[in-house]
């Protein structure tokens, strides 16, 4: 009897128990009987008993009690068995298992057998799951199989031998010869397997490309067979021959030709006659021009050629079949990093696609939208996204909300539209957003002084309305400690004013202290924004102060220690208040690395110079910090209230509050003028300011001014560094220089010196004045000394 | 490479499972619960690729499917692998099927797993595609399956019998022979199963 009556009776009683608890009894008695079936001695059913346990642990349930019954099997001489055998072998055994070096000898002398099938068999275990140390046994029988006459063997030693490549990398010279030598063949099984093998010995080692590029010419050969042969019944699929092979070749000749001229110039005809020649009304055809495109990209291939694949992929994604789409997205996100302005011109039907209703679409969709985002369409493009983002379904959501902020933060247009935007995130998706976002976008709103009274008008309305977004309330409660005035005042030019009074808002800030749905970081910002508010209204002061005692006893300890402080504040030091509650100076965005100024502040007493830049996640906490700071370093006597402001230095670096507090108590000396002069001559001053240094490198600013009697037009500067060094040149301010020194052009330039050298620049100038053009280079060798160093 | 091969039925009961990369039996029937989850999600008319789950590797394999009548076929793979080809894998492995088993549906995967692994090895080694030409994977299964029959020897003699017997086609037997005016009523003899 066939092993598979057996195996039905066994699988017809399974399925035929209707609840879980009965399936698992009928198996769990099948599973002894097995059990005790295996103890006895070899009797004519074992491979129906291991077929039976085969197919229980395909629904799940334990079966390893089999693994010894594979070893033996496997060394039965009976075919049948030894079939059974080896497939147990792959579904149970695995390298972890010792059971897996036993069969290490069965399969050794399978692989001499006389039957091609058996030793099939075995070359289809060691692929599967052959161990490192069984690989390195059987390695050189793979390599004589390789020779072989029978191609059905050739094939599946191809393939194995990839799979001992990839166990034992070391053993990959050993395959080399016989690789190429199985190109020859007629087979397309054969020379499958052959250029699978192939393509796996170039990808683990790169010395062997130049071995393997001499193949190019015959696999151009071979694919022009495919190509141009007529109707093929054998490999034949929708039309194309064997597209299969097709696609194979295709790849490994993108690998033997990137970066190299040779090979590329001897593909080019090639791949233009399948661009051309493949009929694409089918999946398969399609699949041949997919990879033919992809293989062209990745080339030195002609100009001619990559817009034609450029036009192939736009041809794709107008195609009404889903997948094609989807393919071509793929890989038109491959080439959007080389060839933006080609990919560009697709962005119309890319947009479109963010509205389809496939998931994977969408997402494919959302990832090269952010990708094509350009100052040119940046207007445009996000009005697109944020729709997207409203609607989009949830796993995308963050991914698209952060693509927001990062797009919006590098081509803003202008300052009130960045705001708008975020805003708008904010209030669409809050809770998916970063947590780095509200730093960022406090940093944006203090930077754009003239809006602050629009931000937090909108901010304000927008708290009103829903608490439960953690980052849209944390950027609320900080604008409105901040700019908390400019909300009561009433009125606003750029938005409906909202009519509030103090009582509104502190209960606003009050509702955001007590609602389950704030984490302990909005808290936070809650009270410390409170307390600001109290040297910024009027009436409600004692509203405030009982606010404020009140969380002196909460059981956060962050919120209790900050309420005692400003409790304190209220009471011992209530002459520093308005000092320390100010309103706080532009912040800049700071570099990794820089302390956030507390050592600074300790010894600030001797320094003269600001204090460095601070990050704004440490704000809130540096306030009460300060306070500390000031109460501990007590030799010093307490100072008036009323700060002058920083002496007015051209960086336009900040320390917080307290830090300019203590550059009072330490006395005003005038810091030198940082800049150095780099060029002077008819009438052109140009000098050079340095804004910021690291260890890693220099952001400094060129500034030209005019002595003349004439304006100077046309002006510009290029900038050149040494090779390690790396150079950004922001726009410049204008071209024209006002006579008389009457207006000046400045130019920031960043260079990142990773490599630490030291760093020189070379200037060339050129403007036109007075009717003649000049030009004149000046070398940089020294940089002045930053005064935020 | 072919990371996983898979089909389900649209409850989800795994009818076939092959994993090419070793997973315990736990995280392999987690996958399989995973991907049936994956995949039924989706509509008849979205496109046939998917994001890998966790389990499997995340976003740098896909799952790709085909879902006929009652069953899902899925097929997880890496990057290296065209996803159009192995859309086109699967057709032919579906059309394999349906010559070896006439007319396939679902009873046959169940009732002879067997046979589908064997005739699966036959398409796919070690995670890579073997053999694409459906004639020629045929052929090898046939061939080998005569032998395992050429085996069984004596002792296959009374099952071959029955199924020859089986297989016979016996005309139909009258229930009344009318010659002229004699009427013969022919008794009800039990049917030869």
């Amino acid at each position: 009897m066939s092993p598979s009556v057996r195996l039905q009776e066994m699988i017809r009683v399974i399925r035929s128990a209707r609840t879980q608890c009965e399936e698992r009894g009928v198996i769990q008695k099948e599973c002894a009987a097995i059990r005790a079936q295996f103890r006895q001695a070899d009797n004519g059913g074992r491979s129906h008993n291991l077929a039976k346990l085969l197919y229980v642990h395909m629904l799940g349930y334990p079966a390893h009690f089999g693994q010894m019954e594979c070893v033996r099997l496997i060394a039965s001489p009976r075919y049948s068995e030894k079939r059974v055998g080896y497939l147990g072998a792959m579904m149970l055994l695995d390298e972890k298992q010792d059971a897996s070096l036993l069969i290490t000898n069965s399969i050794k002398n399978d692989l001499s057998h006389s039957s091609p099938y058996v030793q099939s068999l075995a070359l289809c275990t060691l692929a599967c799951m052959g161990s490192a140390e069984m690989c390195r046994d059987l390695a050189p029988e793979i390599d004589r199989l390789l020779k072989t006459a029978n191609a059905y063997i050739k094939k599946k030693a191809a393939l194995c031998a990839v799979h001992i490549v990839r166990k034992v990398p070391e053993l990959a010279e050993l395959f080399n010869t016989a690789a190429r030598s199985l190109l020859t063949e007629k087979n397309h099984g054969v020379l499958h397997g052959a250029v699978v093998l192939i393509t796996e010995l170039c990808e683990r080692n790169p010395s062997a490309l130049p071995h393997f590029r001499k193949i190019v010419p015959d696999l151009v050969h071979i694919m022009k067979g495919l190509v141009m042969s007529g109707y093929s019944p054998e490999h034949n699929v929708a039309g194309i021959s064997d597209p299969f092979l097709q696609v194979r070749i295709l790849r490994l000749l993108r690998i033997l030709g990137r970066n190299d001229d040779e090979a590329s110039d001897a593909m080019n005809d090639l791949l233009a006659q399948v661009a051309t020649n493949t009929d694409s009304s089918k999946t398969a055809g399609s699949a041949v021009l997919y990879e033919t495109v992809l293989t062209i990209m990745d080339i030195n291939s002609e100009c001619g050629l990559r817009i034609l694949a450029v036009n192939i992929l736009g041809r794709f994604l107008l195609s009404n079949d889903r997948n094609i789409r989807y393919v071509s997205m793929m890989s038109l996100q491959k080439i959007v990093q080389t060839d933006h302005n080609a990919v560009q011109r697709h962005r119309g039907t890319i947009v479109d696609c963010l509205k389809d209703q496939d998931a994977s679409v969408k997402r494919r969709a959302l990832e090269l939208s952010l990708a094509l985002v350009s100052a040119a369409n940046i207007r445009s493009l996000m009005k697109e996204l944020l729709l997207f983002l409203s609607c989009c379904p949830p796993e995308l959501r963050a991914q698209t909300a952060s693509g927001i902020f990062s797009a919006a933060e590098r081509f803003a247009p202008s300052q009130r539209w960045h705001i708008d935007t975020a805003l708008h995130v904010l209030t669409t998706a809050g809770g998916d957003v970063r947590d780095e976002m509200v730093p960022s976008l406090i940093q944006l709103i203090t930077t754009a002084t003239e809006l602050h009274c629009y931000t937090v008008h909108k901010l304000y309305r927008a708290l009103v309305a829903d608490i439960s977004q953690q980052s849209l309330v944390q950027v609320a409660c900080w604008c409105i400690g901040e700019y908390g005035d400019l909300l009561l005042r009433g009125e606003c030019e750029e938005t409906e004013p909202v009519q509030v009074t103090e009582d509104d808002v502190l209960d606003a800030l009050e509702t955001v202290l007590q609602s389950h749905m704030s984490s302990p970081a909005t808290r936070g910002f809650a009270l410390t924004a409170t307390m600001k508010l109290s040297t910024r209204i009027s009436r409600n002061v004692d509203r405030i102060r009982s606010i404020v005692s009140i969380y002196g006893s909460c059981i956060d300890v962050e919120l209790q220690q900050r309420a005692v402080e400003y409790n304190a504040l209220f009471k011992k030091y209530d002459h520093m208040r308005a000092a320390v509650l100010e309103r706080m100076p532009v912040i800049d965005r700071s570099s990794p690395g820089h302390d956030n100024g507390e050592p600074a502040m300790i010894q600030a007493p001797d320094k003269t110079k600001n204090n460095p830049v601070v990050t704004l996640t440490q704000e809130p906490t540096n306030q009460a910090r300060d306070l500390l700071d000031l109460l501990g370093g007590s030799d010093e006597p307490a100072q008036p209230s009323t700060v002058q402001p920083a002496p007015a230095a051209p960086v336009p670096d900040s320390g917080s509050a307290g830090g300019d507090l203590l550059d009072l108590l330490g006395g005003l000396d005038s810091i030198p003028d940082p800049s150095v002069t780099v060029y002077e001559q008819n009438g052109v001053t140009v000098k050079l300011r340095c804004d910021r240094q690291t260890d890693v490198g220099v952001t400094a600013t060129l500034v030209a001014s005019n002595t003349t009697d004439s304006d100077i037009t046309q002006f510009t500067l290029q900038a050149a560094v040494p090779k390690c060094v790396q150079l950004q040149m922001r726009a410049p301010s204008g071209d024209v220089l006002p006579a008389r020194g009457a207006g000046q052009v400045t130019q920031t330039v960043h260079l990142n010196n990773p490599n630490k050298v030291s760093l020189r620049m070379r200037v060339r100038l050129s403007y036109c004045s007075g009717g003649s053009t000049c030009q004149d280079t000046v070398q940089v060798d020294s940089f002045p000394a930053s005064a935020s160093h | 490479m072919i990371k996983a091969i898979l089909i389900f039925n649209n409850h989800g009961k795994p009818r076939l499972s092959k994993f090419y990369e070793h997973y315990t039996e736990d995280t392999e029937q987690q996958i399989i619960r995973e991907t049936f989850h994956l995949v039924s999600k989706r509509d008849d008319n979205v496109c046939n690729f998917l994001e890998g789950g966790m389990l499997i590797g995340g976003s740098d394999n896909k799952l790709i499917y085909r879902h006929y009548a009652t069953l899902y076929f899925v097929f997880c793979v890496d990057s290296s692998e065209s996803e159009l080809g192995i859309l086109d894998l699967i057709q032919v492995f579906v059309e394999t099927l349906d010559k070896c088993f006439e007319n396939v549906c679902e009873l046959d995967l169940i009732f002879h797993m067997d046979k589908v692994h064997n005739i699966l090895s036959e398409m796919v080694m070690g995670g890579m595609v073997l053999e694409t030409n459906m004639n020629e994977i045929i052929t090898q299964v046939d061939a080998q399956n005569k032998m395992e029959k050429s085996e069984a020897g004596i002792a296959g003699a009374p099952a071959r019998a029955v199924s020859a017997v089986k297989n016979m086609n016996l005309p139909e037997i009258p229930r009344n022979i009318n010659i002229g005016d004699i009427s013969i009523k022919v008794p009800n003899l039990p049917s030869f199963k």
